[in-house]
């Protein structure tokens, strides 16, 4: 049989078609859409010519019936800023347990997003609920929801929601009514209150970054590259990263491995060290997603802060009630 | 004719006196003013406000809401009035539907100066999606300015073919635009139905789209999640609240303009009777919804909530939230119930705190619920967890009242305040009557 194969191929190949003929549509749907195409000239040649399906079997067509097809090269796997990743649905799992306030998920952040204002895309939240309860440390991200009240709100689509469950902002197109800034319970938005003044070596860097990327104006793949005044910036979950098959900055910089990101559909997520299945994890842990009960249906998971290996208090040298964004010298 | 006369010479517009020059140059100089501050803020940007991301929206807004809910006094004044057969609006609708004008031009001008990118001004057609509020209103207010005019120079024209021959030779140059705007107005009959029939047709439609137009306003802010904002009550509760800003506003103008053009002989002191029963009407349904909004929730709220009232009621907002509640609408209530109270002095001092009232109500329900996030304000600098307009916030809002000032009195110095055919007509009718009853 798989002589038979070759043989076959081969024959097939002296005839000068090409392989990609093959491999694109399946002989029968060819030959149908070929006889529709070419109803002109459905005179059969009586030249028979035997092609493979992609399932393998060995089919005879009337070689009149054949014609060249332009190939798609870009096949369902083109790109499109607006639709996201196909096939991909990306979430993240932040474990509480884990978090000790270092902040360095939010230096990352600032750095990679070349933050100039002064409130930070990535938080950490010193949280307490009730008096009686242990106060822990909170990350917070955009959330990036799957029902976004921000891009309900918005009145030019600047702000949009992707296949692959990113929220993420175009600020060539914002006209800064901040009325998404209202919109969001998260309170994750930032507005660029300003020019954003960036210093000398961070500016070089993001022209770098930005060659790098291949844009030459901002764009919604790599927020806050650069910032525009007058519009608004939030956490983009780094497609930008994403796409280098690279974890979101925030992920890879936290030394304690809070930050887990993945795909919905694969069912896995991964902080870096350990690569987890996103439902046992969910299951086993207890988790749970921020303001549940307003409907926003978030990508972001929590787990509890249980069994913590560190002290709350620890995190407390770090805590700044005022500060997010350090500012250079 | 002789009663013709002094009728036409009593309402035609007159130039102004030293007061309305001084006046005049007064606003100018604050419009100025404020387009300076104006023009820094476009260049430095919106950092020259106090706003910042939690405080994200200011007096600007507070500002604009103020305007739309100005200009329902045309919807509610002159419409609802017209169809409910009450004649003692006649020498009131004229300054009622040039406010509403002044308002509601001055409220599409106030939201793009909070806009921070005015130069995109077009993505919001170019790009529109139906589902924003802000798509509402960038559909509703260009069509409440539409029907506003209308509803303004259509009863305009019999009045500017009299202005047209009464300057004939005091100002052949005046005379001119009254005659191109009348639009060769004769009086006829079939001119008369036409008018008639297009007045009805107008003042039919305002009503609808005045109460849209409040009800989208309060739907700008009730769509979020914000404490304070998400409510149901809210449509209702800003629609009574335009009621009573416009009314109060009103009630101000026209204790100015009679003073200044003398005119206690056309709205006398019944017709500020009148007016001051509408505006306690006014003030009785506001201080329901107001009810509704701020004690009912105290008894289910949630601990956001709770927060939330209690830094109105006894927090950083308590003197603001109880000097507008008491100055502005209890303290109004029971003067207006008093006789004496509805007298045109009284009332104008009522009418100036009402409308002051009303302004600040507004920046309380803008800007203490951005300060409740779900989440608590950290990491950001100190400053921002308070919000208070900055100088440049002050100049330019200030300078869009002035403007809104200005329009009314440029309207007032070349209109007739007061309608001169529908008063000499009413007249009239009133005199045959007295004679077929005698």
């Amino acid at each position: 049989m798989e002589d038979n194969n070759k043989n076959s191929r081969r024959k097939f190949l002296d005839k000068g078609l090409k392989l990609s003929l093959v491999t694109a549509i399946g002989g029968v749907g060819l030959s149908k859409l070929a006889a529709k195409l070419n109803a002109k000239t459905s005179i059969s040649s009586g030249e028979k010519m035997e092609l493979m399906t992609t399932d393998g079997t060995l089919i005879e067509v009337d070689s009149s019936e054949v014609m060249e097809v332009e190939h798609a090269k870009d096949h369902d796997k083109k790109y499109n800023v607006r639709e996201g990743f196909p096939n991909r649905k990306f979430v993240m799992v932040i474990d509480l347990a884990k978090c000790k306030n270092a902040l360095k998920c939010q230096s990352a952040c600032n750095k990679h997003h070349y933050i100039t204002g002064d409130n930070a895309w990535v938080k950490v939240y010193k949280m307490q609920e009730a008096e009686d309860t242990s106060p822990y440390w909170m990350p917070t991200t955009c959330q990036h929801c799957d029902h976004p009240a921000c891009v309900t709100v918005c009145p030019v689509d600047a702000t949009f929601k992707r296949k692959d469950g990113l929220v993420l902002i175009d600020n060539t197109r914002c006209i800064g009514c901040r009325f998404c800034m209202a919109a969001c319970p998260y309170s994750t938005r930032v507005f660029n209150w300003s020019e954003p003044k960036l210093g000398e070596t961070s500016e070089i860097a993001m022209e770098m970054d930005m060659q790098q990327d291949g844009h030459s104006a901002s764009s919604p793949d790599h927020a806050g590259v650069p910032s525009v005044k007058g519009t608004v910036d939030k956490c983009d979950f780094c497609p930008h990263s994403i796409v280098k098959g690279e974890l979101p900055h925030c992920v890879t910089a936290c030394p304690n491995g809070v930050f887990y990101f993945g795909d919905k559909y694969e069912d896995t997520v991964t902080n870096g060290d350990e690569t987890l299945r996103l439902s046992k994890l969910l299951e086993d842990k207890a988790g749970y997603r921020l303001m549940e009960d307003l409907g926003t249906a978030p990508s972001v998971y929590y787990l509890p802060p249980a069994d913590r290996l560190v002290d709350f208090e620890k995190g407390l040298e770090n805590f700044k009630e005022f500060e997010s964004v350090e500012k250079p010298e | 004719m002789k009663v013709y006369n002094t009728l036409v010479k009593d309402l035609a517009p007159k130039k102004f006196g030293k007061f309305g020059i001084i006046w005049t140059c007064f606003l100018i100089v604050i419009i100025i003013v404020g387009i300076v501050a104006y023009i820094d803020q476009l260049i430095k940007g919106q950092e020259v406000t106090n706003m910042r991301d939690y405080a994200l929206w200011g007096i600007y807004i507070s500002n604009f809401v103020f305007f739309v809910a100005t200009s329902f006094v045309g919807s509610v004044t002159v419409a609802i009035l017209r169809l409910t057969n009450n004649s003692w609006r006649t020498p009131l609708v004229r300054i009622a539907e040039i406010i509403s004008v002044a308002a509601i031009v001055m409220a599409g001008i106030t939201i793009m100066i909070d806009m921070a990118r005015p130069d995109r001004l077009l993505n919001l057609f170019i790009h529109a999606r139906l589902q924003s509020p802000i798509t509402w209103d960038v559909i509703i207010i260009p069509t409440y300015i539409v029907i506003s005019l209308l509803l303004l120079y259509f009863p305009l024209l019999p009045d500017l073919a009299i202005l047209k021959k009464y300057f004939k030779e005091k100002s052949p140059k005046l005379s001119k635009w009254y005659g191109k705007l009348s639009l060769n107005w004769i009086g006829s009959k079939t001119q008369k139905v036409l008018q008639e029939k297009s007045i009805k047709i107008i003042a039919i439609m305002i009503i609808p789209v005045g109460i849209l137009l409040q009800t989208i306003d309060a739907w700008l802010f009730s769509t979020t999640y914000r404490i304070g904002w998400d409510s149901t009550n809210f449509a209702p509760y800003f629609i009574s609240g335009a009621f009573v800003a416009g009314v109060g506003a009103l009630i101000t103008v026209i204790y100015v303009v009679r003073r200044v053009r003398k005119l206690e002989k056309y709205i006398t002191d019944y017709h500020f009777d009148k007016l001051g029963k509408f505006l306690v009407l006014a003030c009785l349904t506001y201080l329901y919804f107001n009810i509704n909004e701020y004690v009912i929730p105290l008894f289910t709220a949630k601990k956001g909530e709770l927060d939330h009232l209690e830094m109105l009621f006894t927090g950083s907002y308590a003197i603001i939230f109880w000097l507008v509640m008491i100055v502005g609408l209890i303290l109004p209530i029971i003067v207006l119930l008093f006789k004496k109270g509805r007298k045109p002095l009284p009332m104008f001092f009522i009418g100036l705190a009402v409308v002051i009232g009303s302004w600040w109500k507004r920046y309380l329900i803008v800007t203490p619920t951005l300060l409740h996030p779900f989440l608590p304000i950290q990491g950001v600098p100190e400053s921002w967890h308070h919000y208070f307009p900055s100088l440049h916030e002050w100049l330019i809002t200030v300078a869009t009242l002035a403007m809104a000032l200005l329009i009314i009195t440029i309207l007032v110095r070349y209109l007739p305040v007061i309608p001169i055919q529908r008063t000499h007509d009413e007249q009239e009718l009133l005199k045959t009557n007295k004679t077929t009853e005698s």
